[in-house]
């Protein structure tokens, strides 16, 4: 209880101190120290999860358990190591001239808003207050993508807000219907009506054609925020004009909690419509993501938006994970989402440290980046080759489970899969390369970036690849009962 | 053929008029006219609550409609006039779609979304239950409209107009979602408004203009 | 067929024939008096018919059987019109012979055959104002039939005594779709019979002329057969009206001298009042361009179309 107030208490906290004195000298460190606070309550949380099992807080609008506690905790460090990162990044954007102190007090405040709005939304067990918290991260997000106010920022953010405005519409709808649903079967009890836990107590009995009807939607509509295809287009723009840290942030963290509401709502909806229809979506969703993204990565020239379409064809994969649904495709989902949260946070983090001392975010500026800056160079070639999948990494480990999941049940999409993975894997290695070991006439830089967060990151990917630890393991495997049951 | 009692023809009238003032919404160019329907719309949205407040007797329905009459029929077109003038935009464009076009689009839709809403007006016990229809309808016409115009401000309008068909959806099917979401919702669609007010200077500062056509050069090839 | 049901027959297409000049008197009196202008005569337009009676016909060099006929078509036409809609009474010989949709197809004989004759001549001015009446009909004929489609839902006949008598013993309720309908209709109203915001029956402009355009080239008794017969169409557009959208009144069963007695007035305060209606609807809109038109038109059969789709909808009250 306590440490869950604490958990939104901090950044709540954090978004009101640092709007009014976020234009300060330490804005960062307060940011980071901000941040530090949550990840500790996160830790706290877990801890007592792992102790007491799931716990219902709050008159019940809370609820942790085993499928959302790591999420929390992935969410909270993630959050962590970015505005460490940011600390200097941003400083340096200020001296660039590309930012003044009156912009980066709203970064710094909406930064904390919207971890609060994310771990809201990961904690809430009221479907209809996961849609608020859900529409608050877009919102807070909007202005922080058009944070260097460029044309093309503006039309990033204006898409943005458009795009994902419509489709979370789309997820409201889908939640009417659920609540219409379920006040048939729990009666008009207002508020309890939405309570995930209640609706996963009488799943069995809710009407199957309103919760297909509304899986749709809800599908549409937070699908398109994960960065779904055929809805995924706001997402390269957005990535590539926000400012480095939030593009981290979006994509390790925003398209996770996404897809933790699409994957909550699957379990309500495959409870009540004993059909394959939520899980041949999620499939048809995912792999139609994972095919147009890696065809889509062969044409980008611009470093960040190569990741962003590299984190579509990611989540496209976690989906399809998920649309598996059997208890190892549903580890093996969980384990990707964790991975790939941390590796592409980390990647964008060299990235945008690249991209900074080269003034340009086009593949063809920056160069020889090994010769520059090693710890960059070498960051960047490590994290790249962890999101290409390559052992021993944690994403070969999760895209080896889904692969001979899918092998075993669904053998017709591995050609289908394969060939997406490996046209991805040419479209990135084929930019990253001469990135890092082409020549360059650029001075070497006189000193390395400190990048403690993103071998942090990948170093955990490593262990992640080659030992999971058992109190982990037993969670993905508490969780992946939870969601994938049958 | 069945005596309908009066207040249930008035909830069918409203929910004509939904549909009436989104396809008026369609069809108007004039962006100053456009808010003033969607005030309207908000408006006939208050009236729908009221009603089935009365009917039902449930409380929470009158502090609903209140927040409807607060936020979108007086303060978001308040706030909404005041942007156009600030920013001097009072005519759309011409739409991409031609206008009778756009209404042959409409009312496939309406058709549409007919069919879909049927199995779920078979389920519904309220007396609303054939409005859903016309809420999807309402919902969609919005979207239609964010389709084809030009102008931020009309797609903003767009934008509300969804979420007017959303909670009359929600009206229909079950009196409204609980207390504290229609708080909820009702909040975000503040800030997002306000979000967008920022939005707007922002991209007046750097175009000179509020025409969306300028925001087409973030390609893929960049 | 029963004598009495042929009498109330005949006093109807009587009754047309000498109401509907005057009707269209009553609304040019309604609008000079809205404008503040002296009031002409109710009466004129019999003076008109009287003395294009007495006149010598000519004709062009060039005109051809199809222009001598037309008149006396277009007429024919809308006196079989008037017969088929129930104004006075609900029981009338001929219904059996032609419904609802059968109307909107002897409109449409009018239509074409005022065209084809404006355009046989050659000039012009004919051919541009067939051209705009025809795309004007192209547009409000499927708004009249949704019209007519809707109510013939509502009521489960094509046939328009049936459709009013049906109307007429629901009770009074808020029907949206009916509102609809009565907007929609009234928009095809002003299209189809030449009225302000598509065309002025008042002035000789020929950038925005459509009916009058097709009338140059007549003179004579042609031209007040043709005169008569747009008012006959004006006065049986009302009635339609009436029986769709204000079906009290009209003698259903009783044929008889009684319920005909009572007919009468009625009918003719409904008129008094649509007459003035119409007036204030042409003072207070605006002649509309003709490129325009077509969105006026489309906008009636959206009306005309939303109405069915509320119908469907809604279930009806």
């Amino acid at each position: 209880m306590i440490e869950l107030s604490f958990l939104l208490g901090i950044p709540a906290a954090g978004a009101i101190a640092l709007a009014l004195w976020g234009a300060r000298g330490d804005a960062p460190e307060m940011n980071a120290a901000f941040s530090l606070g949550t990840f500790a309550a996160a830790c706290a949380l877990t801890l007592r999860v792992i102790a007491h099992g799931p716990q219902l807080l709050w008159r019940e609008q809370f609820f942790i358990d085993a499928f959302n506690v790591f999420l929390v905790a992935l969410t909270a460090f993630v959050g962590l190591t970015t505005s460490l990162f940011s600390r200097p990044y941003m400083r340096v954007e200020v001296a660039h001239g590309r930012l003044n102190p009156g912009r980066l007090r709203l970064y710094h405040s909406m930064y904390q808003l919207f971890m609060l709005t994310m771990l809201t939304a990961l904690t809430t067990n009221n479907m209809g207050l996961l849609w608020v918290a859900m529409e608050g991260a877009t919102l807070s997000t909007v202005l922080l993508v058009t944070l260097y106010r460029t044309p093309q920022s503006l039309e990033a953010g204006w898409k943005y807000f458009i795009l994902c405005g419509v489709g979370i519409a789309q997820a409201l709808f889908g939640t009417i219907l659920l609540y219409f649903a379920a006040e048939k079967v729990l009666g008009a009890q207002g508020v309890a009506a939405l309570e995930w836990t209640r609706l996963d107590a009488v799943k069995s009995q809710l009407e199957p054609t309103v919760l297909a009807l509304a899986f749709v939607f809800l599908l549409v509509g937070y699908g398109t925020k994960a960065g779904l295809a055929p809805l995924h287009s706001w997402l390269p723009d957005a990535h590539a004009e926000g400012p480095t840290p939030i593009s981290a942030v979006l994509s390790g963290l925003l398209l996770n909690v996404a897809l933790y509401a699409v994957v909550r709502c699957k379990v309500l909806v495959e409870g009540s419509v004993h059909s394959a229809l939520p899980s041949r979506m999620l499939m048809g969703f995912g792999l139609l993501s994972v095919v147009l993204a890696s065809l889509l990565l062969f044409r980008q020239r611009d470093i960040k938006r190569l990741f962003a379409y590299s984190s579509i064809e990611h989540m496209g994969l976690a989906t399809f994970a998920f649309g598996l649904s059997g208890p190892v495709a549903t580890f093996a989902a969980l384990l990707h989402m964790t991975v790939h949260s941390l590796t592409k946070s980390s990647i964008f983090f060299t990235v945008g440290h690249a991209a900074q001392k080269a003034g340009s975010q086009l593949v063809d500026d920056i160069r020889g980046l090994i010769t520059l800056s090693p710890t960059v160079g070498w960051g960047l070639m490590m994290g790249t080759l962890a999101i290409l999948g390559l052992p021993p990494f944690g994403v070969f480990a999760s895209e080896f489970l889904i692969l001979t999941t899918a092998m075993r049940q669904q053998p017709w999409s591995i050609p289908i899969l394969l060939l997406a993975l490996g046209i991805a894997f040419a479209a990135i290695f084929r930019r990253v390369q001469p990135m890092v070991f082409g020549d360059t006439q650029a001075r070497r830089l006189p000193h390395a970036p400190a990048l403690l967060p993103v071998f942090a990151h990948l170093a955990i990917v490593l262990l992640l690849g080659l030992y999971i630890p058992p109190y982990l393991a037993d969670w993905y495997r508490a969780a992946a009962h939870l969601i994938g049951g049958r | 053929m069945t005596h309908v009692p009066f207040n249930q023809q008035l909830l069918n009238a409203c929910a004509a008029l939904m549909l009436l003032l989104s396809f008026a919404m369609l069809s108007q160019r004039r962006i100053v006219s456009l808010v003033n329907l969607f005030a309207v719309q908000g408006a006939v949205l208050a009236a729908t609550t009221l009603l089935l407040a009365w009917r039902t007797g449930a409380g929470h329905l009158y502090f609903s409609a209140v927040l409807t009459l607060a936020l979108k029929v007086a303060f978001l077109p308040w706030l909404l006039h005041r942007l156009i003038r600030r920013l001097g935009v009072y005519w759309d464009t011409e739409p991409l779609l031609e206008i009778s076009g756009t209404m042959l689009a409409g009312i496939l839709i309406v058709v549409f979304s007919f069919g879909l809403a049927e199995p779920i007006a078979h389920l519904a016990s309220t007396s609303m239950r054939n409005a859903i229809g016309i809420a999807v309808a309402v919902v969609l016409l919005a979207f239609l409209m964010m389709i084809t115009r030009r102008k931020a401000m009309s797609q903003v309008v767009g934008f509300l107009s969804m979420e007017n068909g959303l909670f009359f959806a929600a009206m229909s099917a079950t009196y409204g979602m609980p207390m504290i979401v229609e708080l909820g919702v009702a909040l975000d669609v503040l800030v997002a408004v306000l979000v967008l007010g920022v939005f707007f200077f922002q991209i007046r500062e750097q175009f000179d203009s509020l025409d969306l056509h300028h925001l087409e050069r973030l390609s893929e090839h960049q | 067929m029963r004598p009495a049901a042929l009498i109330s027959q005949a006093l109807e297409i009587l009754v047309a024939l000498a109401a509907a000049p005057l009707f269209l008197g009553w609304v040019s009196q309604c609008r000079a008096w809205l404008a503040n202008r002296g009031a002409p005569s109710v009466f004129l337009p019999y003076r008109n018919l009287h003395k294009l009676f007495h006149k010598e016909a000519v004709l062009a060099q060039n005109a051809s059987a199809l222009f001598r006929i037309a008149p006396y078509v277009v007429f024919g036409t809308m006196v079989v019109a008037a017969g088929i809609i129930p104004s006075l009474s609900g029981r009338l010989p001929l219904v059996a012979a032609a419904d609802a949709i059968a109307l909107v197809g002897l409109f449409a004989t009018a239509r074409v055959f005022l065209s084809l004759a404006a355009m046989d001549v050659g000039t012009a001015f004919g051919t541009l104002g067939a051209r705009r009446e025809m795309m004007v009909g192209f547009l409000a004929e499927p708004a009249l039939l949704m019209v007519i489609f809707v109510a013939s839902l509502i009521s489960a006949t094509t046939a328009l005594p049936a459709i009013s008598a049906h109307l007429a013993s629901e009770r009074l309720s808020v029907d949206p779709s009916l509102a609809f309908t009565g907007v929609a209709f009234t928009l095809v109203l002003l299209a189809e019979n030449a009225r302000i915001p598509v065309d002025n029956p008042a002035t000789h402009l020929e950038l925005t002329m459509i009916h009058e355009a097709m009338l140059l080239e007549y003179s004579a008794r042609h031209l007040a057969l043709m005169e008569w017969a747009s008012a006959l169409r004006l006065f049986n557009y009302a009635c339609i009206g009436f029986a769709l959208f204000v079906p009290w009144g009209i003698a259903a069963r009783g044929i008889g001298p009684l319920g005909l007695s009572l007919a009468v007035p009625v009918l003719a305060l409904k008129l008094a009042a649509a007459g003035a209606g119409l007036a204030v609807i042409e003072t207070l809109s605006a002649k509309l361009r003709v490129m325009r038109a077509p969105e006026f038109l489309a906008t009636a059969f959206v009306f005309a179309v939303l109405g069915l789709l509320v119908h469907i909808l809604l279930g009806g009250p």
